[in-house]
């Protein structure tokens, strides 16, 4: 057998970035729905291969930030280029496509069906044979069967829930089933990954292995993070940078030190009137 | 094909027999483990392989005869190929509880003064960095697992196959290396030490026990012969590495006899794992059995009606005739169609769904076992046997034979081991896997060794007619009633304990005219009996106090004494009076350990009304005990304790009779 690391890749696409670039540029970008507005006018950068926190208190735009960057809502005014190239509107499938996946803050899976199955529902993107040929299940279409099994078992591993990998998800504890959801997101291979509030509900310990898992997939893959937390110990623990939006704007942008001191940053957490 | 059918140049070191094997067993499974989901075999030539470039990367690398080298991990192959790499240079494996935090990693470490450490992940490796200024003489740390540890600084840091490739580009560089290698495991006389296990220190500090090459494969040669495991016997690694079961059952019995040994996809997936593999030996501390027999239990409190009935009607078959068949006695034509159905419908799923399916033999030991817990598997068909170890035996000191297995005793003698009990009932043994002493401590190896050379195991025990041991307390708890009979309070408090609706007992004896015992009802089991039974109640204490309950324990009280009159040692030390505590026995205030160990002492203290009260014939006694709530407040429980007699049997054959 192989050593572990040896047969372990499942980094994102080649793209010609080296890490530090920026892969996703956010310009400018407005959203209203009707006459809310959820974001005013704000730029930001994610580079490649970091952890990228986006903060902010309750209602503050950060989950409109995410479904923005996802392809889910389209705003209004501003511009958003992924690895350089610019685009306005866009489906989240086809974001998924290019290599954005995300979790969401409640979890979104399949709960009748097992770890494995949801896991695998993440490579479906990555199977190419239609359903004819699956059906069938022979030749090439297994072979490609057996390759994404193999990713997905892969990442079940890395996620150290190979006892839960034929449990129904639905039996599952929240925490786990929080895993699961990373599991699936992983499946697809992203350059970017998009965490909604990975740590929400979770006691401490849970906390903690969540946290490993994340700086590990970071580290391991180079997989560059964005990720919405509210456990403000875990932000300034994991993240390069941190973003902090209050009432749709930013108030402020740089590393976790930089932020903490950030005077309209406390003002925001601590409620002073604006 | 056992091992000693290989004479002719007896392997007197595992690394001997691990090349006694790749010739005689070359194709065969030797390790399995299963990664990404699919069960990786190899087999004994590709094993001797993976443990060869290993022993010659860490060669390379600068170890040395006699030095020490430490595993800490879970049940992995790499780490068991790292014993037998160790051992193949001479080296010295010292395995460490992989949950050890790191204080106590570091004494082992420490203590044994290591030079290498095979760990098996990033947890391992933070632990033995963050102790590194303790540890000095730490030269190298090899790693199994490499997440996590990419951007650590690798000057002292080595994935398990970069050693190996190491070891592969030595061979590859002069062909005289592999030579050399194989001569060098050829010529060990065995006299070398192969081992040092380190007790788990629940008395006191932990002690390394030394263990020599030659004597640990003769003690594990002894009792393979004696179950008769071969190369066609498996087994699932699942017992901490560290632990002298594992290194035993697992490791040493596999080298000697060939046996192909299972390491499971993850600690959480063992239960799984174990029905995969279908094990043919096994071993399990009894709260494992314990753990199966309710999770069975529950699980048919939810099947439907028939399911119930035929399980419940097959089970009382089991009961009746199922040891019988185990055990080739006698059976009754009716009986054994009647069991032969059960095995079909009931037993056969139910051993399947356990992983029990092909099991041939099973151990189970470290404490007590219940007898209905025992003789429910042993019905089922599953051949569970006792054994009683120690790490200073290498393991083996008694065991039971096929057929003749029991509850109540540990078996006689295991092969080739000599055991006495000394004028105070202690039990001393010597065996063929003895250790040489402890590491680095001269002074408490006198202390266990006799003068003659047999091992003191600070245990206490007793032959029976047969001459199957039993252990009964340990020694410094055993004592003595007035009139001279021996009082092992843990050896009745087990008794008791046996009843699910009894949860805790202590027993007060030592330099008192007769027994006495307090009682702790099982809430659950006696609360349930109350409600099937219609019986109102609104505390524990009220529970505890009803007339009922009494009339039920005094029952377990006496099915208990009538069992001790079967026992000419112990016959003395019945039960003649007994008490249901008003209060659980709680950790909160003192009266047991975190581990639910009773703390006799000061139980004794903090009861001392009622114990007076036990012996002075009164049959109430008002007290008031302080108890401390779950949030920390402190509050006073007032009580009226009942205190009821026992009845008490003549010590004699005719016992049984005179009793109905």
């Amino acid at each position: 057998m192989n050593s572990p690391a040896a047969h372990f890749s499942l980094h994102g696409r080649d793209d010609g970035l080296n890490p530090g670039d920026v892969l996703l540029d956010v310009r400018n970008v407005s959203l209203a729905f009707g006459g809310v507005k959820a974001i005013t006018d704000i730029s930001f950068d994610i580079r490649k291969g970091e952890i990228r926190a986006i903060i902010g208190p309750n209602g503050a735009g950060k989950t409109s930030m995410l479904n923005v960057i996802n392809g889910f809502y389209h705003p209004q005014q501003g511009t958003i280029s992924f690895r350089g190239e610019a685009r306005r509107r866009m489906q989240p499938h086809a974001a998924a496509a290019s290599g954005i996946a995300r979790t969401f803050q409640n979890v979104a899976l399949f709960k009748g069906m097992s770890t494995l199955d949801n896991i695998m529902s993440g490579r479906t993107l990555k199977m190419h044979r239609n359903f004819f040929w699956q059906l069938l299940h022979v030749g090439p279409a297994r072979d490609e069967e057996i390759a994404n099994r193999r990713k997905v078992e892969e990442i079940i591993d890395f996620l150290e829930i190979q006892h839960i990998r034929k449990t129904p998800v639905g039996k599952l504890p929240y925490g786990l089933q929080k895993r699961v959801e990373l599991g699936r997101a992983l499946a697809m291979e992203p350059d970017l990954l998009l965490l909604d509030e990975p740590m929400a509900g979770m006691n401490l310990e849970e906390k903690e292995d969540m946290s490993r898992f994340i700086l590990d997939v970071n580290d391991q893959f180079g997989t560059t993070i964005a990720l919405i937390e509210h456990d403000m110990g875990v932000v300034m623990d994991i993240s390069d940078r941190v973003v902090v939006l209050d009432y749709g704007r930013k108030i402020g942008d740089g590393t976790p030190d930089e932020v903490k001191n950030n005077r309209d940053v406390i003002d925001a957490y601590l409620g002073v009137p604006h | 094909m056992s091992a000693s059918d290989s004479a002719g140049g007896m392997p007197v070191t595992f690394p001997q027999y691990l090349l006694l094997n790749a010739e005689r067993y070359a194709g065969r499974p030797a390790m399995r483990f299963k990664d990404l989901g699919i069960w990786q075999t190899w087999s004994w030539a590709e094993q001797r392989d993976e443990v060869r470039d290993f022993a010659l990367g860490l060669r390379a690398l600068g170890l040395r005869e006699g030095e020490r080298i430490a595993i800490v991990g879970t049940n992995r192959p790499r780490l068991y190929w790292a014993f037998a790499a160790a051992q193949s240079l001479k080296a010295v494996p010292v395995p460490v509880y992989s949950d050890a935090v790191a204080e106590e990693l570091a004494f082992v470490l420490a203590n044994a003064g290591v030079r290498f450490a095979v760990v098996e992940d990033q947890e391992q490796v933070d632990k033995v960095r963050s102790m590194a200024e303790r540890l000095p003489g730490l030269e190298q740390v090899i790693y199994d697992e490499p997440r996590g540890l990419r951007d650590y600084d690798h000057a002292a840091l080595r994935h398990f196959a970069d050693v190996q490739h190491l070891g592969r580009e030595a061979i590859a560089a002069d062909a005289a290396v592999l030579e050399s290698w194989t001569e060098g495991v050829r010529a060990s006389d065995g006299s070398e030490v192969s081992a040092i296990l380190y007790t788990s220190g629940t008395t006191g500090q932990s002690k390394g026990v030394v263990l020599t090459a030659a004597r640990s494969v003769r003690a594990a040669e002894s009792t393979a012969n004696f179950d008769r495991l071969t190369a066609d016997d498996e087994v699932l690694a699942y017992l901490p590495l560290a632990w002298v079961g594992d290194h035993y059952l697992n490791y040493a019995q596999a080298y000697v006899s060939g046996l192909c040994m299972s390491c499971p996809e993850s600690p959480e997936t063992v239960a799984e794992n174990l029905r995969e593999v279908g094990p043919s030996f096994y071993f399990a501390p009894p709260r494992v059995f314990e753990g199966l027999l309710t999770s069975v239990m529950i699980r048919m409190e939810d099947a439907g009606p028939i399911k119930k009935r035929l399980f419940k009607h097959y089970l009382a078959v089991a009961k009746k005739y199922g040891e019988a068949v185990l055990e080739g006695r006698s059976v009754p034509l009716r009986g054994r169609i009647a069991y032969a159905l059960g095995d079909l419908l009931i037993y056969g799923p139910l051993r399947n769904i356990l992983g029990f399916s092909r099991i041939r033999v099973a151990y189970t030991a470290g404490e007590a076992i219940g007898p209905d817990l025992f003789s429910f598997f042993r019905s089922l068909g599953v051949n569970l046997k006792q054994l009683y170890g120690q790490t200073e035996a290498f393991l083996y000191v008694t065991c039971q034979e096929d057929g003749a297995v029991r509850a109540d005793t540990v078996g006689p003698a295991a092969p080739d081991v000599e055991i006495r009990l000394s004028d105070s009932g202690e039990v001393q043994f010597r065996s063929p896997g003895m250790f040489t002493g402890y590491y680095n401590a001269e002074e408490k190896s006198r202390e266990v060794l006799t003068e003659d050379g047999f091992i003191k195991t600070g245990d206490a025990g007793v032959f029976d007619a047969d001459g199957h041991l039993k252990i009964i307390d340990r020694a410094k708890d055993v004592g003595k009633l007035r009139n001279g009979a021996l009082f092992a309070p843990k050896y009745i408090e087990n008794k008791l304990k046996f009843f699910p609706d009894v949860k805790e007992v202590v027993a007060f004896g030592d330099d008192r005219d007769s027994v006495c015992v307090f009682l702790n009802i099982d809430l659950t089991a006696v609360g349930n009996w109350a409600e099937r039974n219609n019986i109102s109640y609104a505390s524990y204490q009220e529970l505890a106090g009803l007339p009922r309950v009494y009339e039920m324990m005094r029952e377990h009280v006496t099915q208990v004494n009538r069992d001790l009159a079967q026992e000419p040692s112990m016959a003395g030390a019945q039960i003649r009076r007994f008490l249901v505590l008003h209060k659980e026995l709680d950790a909160d205030d003192g009266e047991v350990t975190r581990t639910q160990k009773v703390r006799r002492g000061f139980v004794a203290e903090r009861y001392a009304p009622l114990i007076e009260a036990l012996y002075d014939g009164s049959s109430e006694k008002y007290v008031e005990t302080e108890v401390t709530f779950e949030d920390g407040r402190k509050g006073l429980i007032k009580a009226t304790v009942k205190i009821a007699d026992a009845e008490t049997f003549e010590t004699a054959q005719p016992v049984r009779e005179a009793a109905e």
